[in-house]
């Protein structure tokens, strides 16, 4: 182990803090699923491939610029999700937590094997020109896509958060999330709340799809990557918590890559996992979460 | 129908299948005899999962770790210890015992439980595949190849595959045994106790930290073993075959479409999934995918529709029915 410098040291905070902001984005929408129905979302990754890939065709086949394909990816995302719930999800509400968690493993097998059966397993990448600059400030050197991958990622968290605190049907799935009986006695139609929370919660895995595309490469299981990630933040920040998966986000995304700049490749990724068991273990409600179950 | 000649039938009807089972090798042809074996295994390593997910009810996500313990244990051993592969077979199930009795110490103690219990295994077998990349792709960058020694069944090594089929049928036969023997005993009906409320089966008594380690222990040793089976099958080990994800869903599937909790679920889901990999395989070519894809929608339909699996919905279809509900 060697001790590297102070401008690679500020470089990796950077870059971490980047990265820390997409993988917000991807664990708002499971911490809000969870909140919302206590399901633990295995096929998370696999809605954020689907979001990669409209991007990337978008793109490849008709030069769409890949920011602007967020207005695709995240209503298709939404309505898929809000399906998905309709139709799968909402017959097993009541069944055992594992069972509900193998439901979505099956979704997510569905998913990415017929991607794979036809984009292929090859690893795609978008080569869009004006994203291979870099900007440069002072010793620091952030890649141009994460840049913008962040800005957008902050702004459509706090655009959700804003819903979830100012909008009746926002609050509605808040009121949903915290006490089930109570909002049922105060008239919230519980069904079409789940819906919404599914479908809002694929949406931001949606974009944060897109916005990864550019700067990462794209094939049907690169969603597993992610979706660790994202259990490891929401575990991280408490479950169900809006603030956790935010501040998680962000802690994850830096030591991952402050690690990287110490330890060598596999181990940084190593060293998430073996954080994830220790906070299931020793401090399972998180740093935001609920203390009760 | 005196219970005597019940008993005598049942005996009889297993001379039957056993005479079968041992003669079909010869009767059927090596494409066929390779696909009952690889029944035989998954419904094995089925069984084995089946102990502490389908009796006592701790959902593991991630019996790839003890699967590739297995593997790699035996494997090194043979390679650098000069071990005999069978020796190296008991170890490697003793080395992922103690893997499993580790973790399940931990995740016990500290009360994980349902999908938590099921996403830290998760982690710990990513965690051991990606030590396995560090450790091992360096030095092995093609996986670790087991010298081949010709055919001898002191190696653990044949040129034709039919002894694998027996070794299989013997593993999978002896794994039904246990579970039926565990499942007579009072001991199974602790993990049941556990598995339908663990708060009461601690409230009557039943130490269910105990018992859940025991289930644990049994479990990981026999995965274990499975590993070392598949690393003296194929001769190779290489880490993403042993420790993936993909291994850890191919073991819990079986018993989860089959009947989780159930003696023969496992061998029922291992043999469905087996015989539509096969189909698949040779309808569409050998282009790997579209049998996951099958299995994703199977497994959306059995949690829907017969959320205890095949033979758990047709248990409880036959209690109803011999109720007079």
């Amino acid at each position: 182990m060697s001790l590297p410098g102070f401008p690679l040291l500020l470089q990796s905070i950077v870059n971490g803090i980047l990265m820390g902001g997409v993988y917000s984005l991807i664990a708002v929408g499971l911490t809000l699923i969870f909140g919302v129905m206590k399901i633990i979302n295995f096929a998370h990754g696999s809605f954020m491939m689907l979001g990669m890939f409209i991007t990337y065709w978008l793109y490849v086949l008709l030069g769409i610029d890949p920011y602007l394909s967020l207005l695709l990816s995240i209503p298709s995302l939404f309505i898929l999700g809000l399906l998905t719930q309709r139709f799968i999800i909402s017959q097993i509400m009541d069944a055992p937590a594992h069972n509900q968690l193998l439901l979505t493993l099956g979704i997510s097998l569905f998913i990415e094997n017929f991607a794979l059966l036809i984009w292929t397993p090859n690893f795609r990448n978008l080569e869009v020109p004006y994203l291979k600059k870099a900007i440069t400030i002072g010793t620091i050197m952030v890649s141009l896509p994460k840049v913008i991958a962040f800005i957008f990622a902050i702004i459509l968290t706090i655009l959700l958060y804003y819903f979830l605190k100012k909008i009746d049907l926002g609050k509605a799935i808040r009121a949903a999330s915290e006490e089930k009986e109570g909002s049922l006695t105060v008239g919230i139609n519980l069904r079409k709340v789940y819906y919404l929370a599914f479908g809002i919660g694929t949406a931001c895995v949606g974009a944060a799809g897109t916005l990864t595309a550019p700067f990462f490469y794209v094939n049907p299981h690169v969603g597993g990557i992610f979706v660790i990630t994202a259990f490891v933040v929401v575990v991280l920040g408490g479950m169900g918590s809006f603030i956790g998966a935010l501040v998680g986000g962000l802690i994850v995304g830096l030591a991952e890559s402050v690690g990287a700049a110490f330890v060598p490749g596999q181990v940084k990724q190593f060293i998430i996992y073996s954080l994830f068991i220790l906070i299931l273990l020793f401090k399972p409600e998180g740093l935001f979460g609920r203390t009760s179950e | 129908m005196s219970n005597k000649t019940k008993r005598s039938e049942k005996i009889f009807g297993i001379i039957i299948l056993s005479a079968i089972l041992l003669i079909l090798p010869y009767l059927i042809g090596d494409y066929i005899t390779y696909v009952t074996t690889m029944i035989f295994f998954f419904g094995y390593l089925g069984l084995a999962w089946n102990i502490l997910g389908g009796y006592a009810g701790q959902f593991s996500f991630g019996h790839a770790a003890f699967f590739g313990v297995g593997a790699y244990t035996s494997t090194l051993l043979q390679i650098h210890g000069g071990v005999n592969p069978w020796i190296g077979m008991i170890l490697a199930g003793i080395a992922g015992l103690l893997l499993g009795s580790f973790i399940g110490y931990l995740c016990f103690r500290y009360g994980l439980k349902g999908p938590y219990f099921a996403l830290a295994m998760l982690a710990l077998a990513e965690m051991l595949r990606l030590l396995a990349v560090e450790w091992m792709t360096l030095r092995y960058p093609l996986g670790i190849s087991i010298p081949i020694k010709g055919d001898s069944f002191l190696d653990f090594q044949f040129k034709n595959k039919i002894p694998y089929y027996y070794i299989c049928l013997f593993m999978m036969a002896g794994a039904i045994y246990l579970t039926h023997y565990i499942e007579q005993r009072k001991i199974g009906s602790y993990f049941k106790a556990i598995r339908e409320n663990e708060d009461s089966a601690q409230a009557l008594g039943i130490n269910t930290f105990k018992y859940k380690l025991v289930a644990m222990a049994i479990s990981s040793f026999l995965t274990a073993i499975g590993g070392t089976l598949y690393a003296q099958y194929y001769l190779i080990v290489e880490e993403e075959s042993v420790f993936g994800v993909t291994i850890s869903i191919a073991v819990l599937l079986g018993p989860i479409i089959g009947g989780a909790g159930t003696v023969f679920g496992p061998v029922l889901g291992g043999f469905i999934l087996e015989f539509l990999s096969e189909m698949t395989r040779n309808l569409l070519g050998a282009y790997s995918g579209v049998h996951l894809m099958i299995y994703g929608i199977i497994l959306i339909f059995v949690i829907i529709f017969l959320p205890h699996g095949i033979l758990g919905g047709l248990q409880l279809a036959y209690r109803r029915i011999s109720k007079g509900v």
